[in-house]
């Protein structure tokens, strides 16, 4: 529970956060809230020679009416996503899933740049922006970049983000009074979802994201294109696993994930509609 | 009698608030790690990640050059350290094996975190930097991880006991010989169940930690530990190190939980001692959580073959045990013994003829070394006899409660002996039982039960009984001697009024949660007359209470509470001589109430006992032969066992489609005879059943073929938190024990041994109807959901 040794930088702009990895290259990491680096670097499954710490970026937190989205700053907390009456009101399915993540520590901490940054398939806010067709705004050394959440999932903890880049904004499409749920099936409160799926429909338009189901967040295309097929939600949510590919591990065989996806997804769609 | 009673009604029997509560709530409780030690070496420990493998060589050169780095040793380096292996206190049988267990593996790693080298640097950190830096060369060997397997023998861990059988012990308990065989061959039912106890991790919120700090001169030593028996630990240090038993002293700071998990003579001490005397400087050590989950011993751990023989009317008649248990790869402090300590219970709260036929073969594994944990073989023996008492209830066709009542001992056949000759001091199953239902609504759930479980149904309600039997306050001393452990079950108190008739307490128990200096003040004050704050408790410091055996097997109150209650009377009994002579009374006609002695039928003859202690202090005028000060000192070796019992039930709705259970109700009604403070017993039963339908729900050690633990993080190994787990509704019936002063039974383990049967017997209770009739624990949703498919399979194809 010792972390190996490291040097600590604090950037005190955006601008300097993506100069400071610049000068340490690879063995550099982003700070943000932490909440899941700290814990691999203390099992010293993580050892960066240096640590930027961009966690007093003050001006990268904010939630802000931009139109026909949200634009939410890469260092908002969780805590202030789940009580945002902006979001309550335009995008309640990402307030709703942000009050699920982790616990009351941990959502006080952690942020949602850092979490999309991190890529994880078990974490519950890359699902749901994905769920939602958000956008990620980065910012590296030439500039910034737009990536629709849709392309920025490749691997296991991998992403379209470059080394030298960080998540300034996630821009996400208001949801216009579409119905939605949200559904995290785990063992504990606190614990990552063994599955979990977020999910909005208006009409036969929806979309649904799917958490833990792969090596990358998953969006579950053929459960929609069901959908806007005019398919039955029993049988659509048939189809929940499709696009996915589940692994096993001490919670669920492969096989009770495919179907748990399928019943969660049944119900998310059932008490959307 | 008439004036402890009067008593007992202002203080004993009040829920008063823990004493202990503010230091450990704004963290001014000073445990072992926030002790500052000057100029102290940190030990790092480098574990073996082989469960089973030779080891080659240990090259700890590369670790001596790390700047800060003080010393470095393998376990060869370290032999001449050891005067005798580490103890194992419970030869339970002649002939079983006890491979030597030395600190630091020499030539064979046995489990994944057994110890093969150390470092001493100067800083934790560094410690820890130069682990990474020993070079250890192993031969890896086959794990042994099936116990089952294990007895095959076909792969002996330990070559010099030549098998991986520990010992066989039988408790066969007839009326005349062939009981057991005539009663199941005449038996009208008859029920065979096989149960596994999945090995658990204590998890206790503190993890292990010690120091060692040497005199300068004369050799004298103290240990400061996060343990649960200082002073056994002090004789077994002085054992094992040939340190002069006089000049170990043991310290216990504040400890955050043991669970029985620090009821050892674990490496590490040895260690810190051992380096310490070699070096001269204090050596200190801090264990990490995934440290924990590998080297601090392991709870459960056991197959479990059970066969009740029952008449038509469902009556026991007699009752078969066959048990596997799971030692791991050395046998630790207690190890051997935790299969014995449910020996006795696995007739459960039932009358049950002398018809009894218990055998153990507990076995070695390339596993962490079990021990005592919370229960420590009665949750077992208990989740064995419910468990099967809900399979006879079954096949008679007749309620789990209703089975229990045609078998419960009764009130009036109390004290009862029992098939083993044991007596159980009191108890009423029955009043439990009735009070538990009620509690509930058992008739309102039963007929909801059979309207909502219907075949479409997939939120499906269950209903579990658990009415258990705890034998502890551990304990007789000669009752310890006929099963082999090789110490006494007593405890010593000392009662000591000051000048100025403030109240200091030493107890030999050692407290790391209980809140025993609230209890025990409370005693006192209830005895004296004084306030709970005038009493200063004194403990878990050899130096300062040299006479103890620590805290385990809800014993504290029992046997030490009550070392202190007789103390109590015997300072009384000494004031009252005093008062006597000033008063110029017979001592027999005083009494003694709210801490005034006056004489009987002329109150206004009175003395405060303040001023009998201040008299006793000066001694200037004290009756003839009455020596000076008020103190008695008492070491209570109790008669009997002490027999708490109850009746948990457990409510729960199972998703069938996803296999997740929530426990709607928990209700337990836990009688532990008087009560000294209601809201601590309610306390341990809380955290009691939490841990225990934590094993029926979410924990289990989990091991892969390779011997290695694939859950030892707080992330994977399932502790539940607050917001996991049900509001647990407690209700009590009072069975005062009639073989101690007190009439006290203990409840330190009481909700750990209810709750696993009640959870399970309510998820198969639900499931009942699709065709389920057992349930691997913990009744993982996806386990629940995987048994629920097996038995619709089954039943499809008619195969179950």
């Amino acid at each position: 529970m010792i972390p190996a040794a490291f040097d600590y930088k604090r950037a005190g702009s955006a601008e300097e956060a993506i100069s400071l990895v610049g000068e340490y290259g690879e063995d550099a990491k982003f700070l943000a809230g932490g909440h899941s680096l700290l814990p691999l670097m203390k099992l010293r499954l993580a050892q960066p020679a240096v640590l930027i710490d961009i966690g007093r970026l003050s001006d990268l937190s904010y939630i802000r009416d931009a139109g026909d989205h949200i634009a939410i700053g890469a260092l908002t907390r969780h805590m202030d996503i789940e009580q945002s009456p902006l979001l309550g009101q335009h995008v309640p399915l990402l307030a709703h899933a942000a009050s699920h993540v982790g616990d009351p520590q941990v959502r006080h901490r952690g942020t949602i740049g850092g979490s999309i940054a991190h890529a994880d398939p078990a974490s519950d806010l890359p699902a749901t922006t994905l769920a939602l067709g958000a956008t990620y705004i980065v910012q590296g050394p030439t500039g910034t970049r737009e990536i629709p959440a849709a392309e920025f999932y490749l691997g296991f903890l991998e992403s379209a983000l470059a080394a030298d880049e960080i998540v300034t904004e996630i821009r996400v499409p208001k949801m216009n009074g579409a119905g939605w749920n949200f559904q995290k099936f785990n063992r504990r409160a606190q614990d990552w979802a063994i599955v979990g799926v977020a999910a909005w429909r208006r009409g036969n338009e929806s979309g649904i994201g799917l958490v833990n189901m792969g090596s990358t967040p998953i969006l579950a295309v053929s459960v929609s294109a069901a959908i806007a097929s005019g398919a039955a939600i029993d049988d659509a949510a048939k189809l929940a696993a499709t696009d996915a590919e589940p692994q096993a591990d001490l919670n669920a065989s492969i096989e009770y994930r495919t179907h748990l996806a399928q019943v969660l997804v049944r119900r998310a769609l059932t008490a959307a509609s | 009698m008439s004036i402890t009673e009067e008593r007992r009604a202002a203080v004993i029997g009040t829920p008063m608030l823990r004493r202990e509560d503010p230091a450990l709530l704004t963290g001014e409780a000073k445990f072992t790690n926030d002790i500052p030690i000057p100029g102290a070496l940190y030990l790092g420990v480098l574990r073996s990640p082989y469960a089973h493998a030779k080891i080659l060589s240990v090259d700890v050169s590369a670790a001596m050059a790390f700047p800060g780095v003080v010393a470095a040793y393998g376990g060869a380096d370290l032999t001449a350290l050891w005067a005798a292996p580490m103890p194992c206190a419970w030869p339970v049988t002649a002939d079983m094996k006890n491979p030597p267990h030395y600190p630091v593996a020499v030539d064979k790693a046995c489990y994944a975190g057994d110890a093969v080298a150390v470092v001493l640097a100067n800083d934790d950190r560094v410690a820890h930097d130069a682990l990474e830096l020993i070079d250890v060369r192993y031969e890896a060997l086959p794990a042994v991880i099936d116990l089952e397997e294990a007895l095959s023998d076909r792969v002996v861990i330990h070559a010099g006991a030549g098998t991986n059988k520990a010992y066989t012990w039988d408790l066969k308990c007839e009326s005349h010989e062939g009981a057991v065989d005539e009663a199941f061959a005449a038996a009208t039912h008859h029920v065979k169940e096989r149960y596994i106890q999945q090995r658990l991790l204590p998890m206790f919120m503190e993890p292990r930690a010690c120091a060692a700090v040497p005199q300068p001169f004369g050799g004298d030593m103290t240990l400061y530990s996060s343990t649960q028996i200082p002073h056994i630990l002090k004789v077994m240090t002085a054992l094992t190190l040939g340190i002069p038993e006089q000049q170990m002293r043991v310290v216990a700071p504040a400890v955050g939980g043991g669970f029985g998990g620090k009821l050892n003579v674990y490496a590490e001490e040895l260690l810190c001692v051992a380096l310490s005397r070699k070096l001269g400087v204090p050596v200190r050590w801090n264990e990490e959580r995934a440290e924990n989950a590998m080297s601090t011993i392991h709870g459960r751990g056991q197959i479990q073959d059970i066969e009740l023989a029952a008449d038509a009317d469902g009556k026991l008649t007699a009752v078969r045990v066959r048990l596997i248990a799971d030692m791991g790869a050395y046998l630790q402090l207690v190890t051997p013994g935790v299969p014995l300590l449910g020996a006795f219970l696995y007739a459960g709260v039932y009358d049950l003829p002398v018809a009894y036929d218990f055998s153990c073969t507990s076995v070695f594994t390339t596993m962490t070394p079990t021990d005592a944990y919370r229960g420590a073989g009665r949750p077992e023996a208990t989740y064995a006899i419910e468990r099967a008492m809900d399979s006879l209830a079954a096949k008679l066709g007749i309620d789990p409660l209703e089975l229990r009542k045609r078998n419960f001992i009764r009130k009036d056949q109390y004290p009862y002996t029992a098939f083993s000759g044991l007596t159980y001091d009191s108890g009423d199953h029955l009043a439990a039982a009735e009070k538990a239902a009620e509690l509930v609504g058992y008739e309102a759930l039963r007929a909801q039960q059979a309207t909502q479980n219907v075949d479409a149904g997939t939120k499906r309600l269950g209903i579990g009984v658990s009415s258990y039997f705890e034998m502890c306050g551990l304990a007789p001393s000669r009752v310890l001697a006929s099963l082999n452990y090789s110490a006494g079950g007593w405890e010593a108190a000392t009662v000591r009024i000051l000048a100025t008739n403030k109240i200091q307490v030493v107890t030999g128990a050692t407290p790391h949660g209980q809140g025993h200096v609230t209890s025990w003040s409370m005693i006192v004050a209830d005895k004296l007359g004084v306030a709970p704050e005038d009493v200063d408790v004194l403990h878990s410091d050899t130096a300062i209470s040299p006479l103890g055996l620590d805290t385990y097997g809800s014993r504290s109150l029992v046997v030490g509470g009550v070392a202190i209650a007789m103390a109590c009377d015997r300072v009384i009994d000494k004031a009252r001589k005093i008062a006597a002579h000033q008063l110029e009374a017979a001592p027999e006609d005083l009494d003694f109430i709210d801490g005034t002695f006056s004489v009987k039928g002329s109150p206004d003859r009175a003395t405060p006992l303040a001023a009998i202690a201040f008299a006793a202090f000066t001694a200037h005028d004290l009756p003839e032969g009455v020596e000076p000060n008020l103190e008695a000192h008492v070491t209570y070796d109790p008669p009997n066992f002490s027999w708490p019992f109850g009746t948990h039930i457990c409510v729960v709705e199972v998703d069938t489609e996803t296999g997740h259970v929530d426990i709607l109700k928990y209700v337990a009604v836990d009688d532990c005879g008087v009560q000294i403070n209601p809201m601590i017993v309610d306390g341990q039963v809380h955290g009691g059943v939490v841990q225990g339908l934590a094993q029926a729900l979410y924990e289990v050690a989990s091991y892969d073929e390779n011997g290695n633990l694939r859950n030892g993080s707080l992330a994977e190994y399932l502790v539940p938190a607050a917001s996991d787990v049900p509001s647990v509704t407690t209700g009590h019936t009072v069975t005062p024990s009639p073989t101690n002063l007190l009439g006290v039974k203990g409840i330190g383990e009481a909700g750990t041994i209810g709750a696993a049967p009640a959870v399970i017997n309510a998820v198969v209770d639900a499931l009942s109807g699709l065709g389920v009739t057992d349930m691997m624990m913990p009744a993982s949703p996806m386990t629940v959901w995987n048994t629920i498919k097996a038995a619709q399979a089954g039943s499809t194809t008619g195969g179950k």
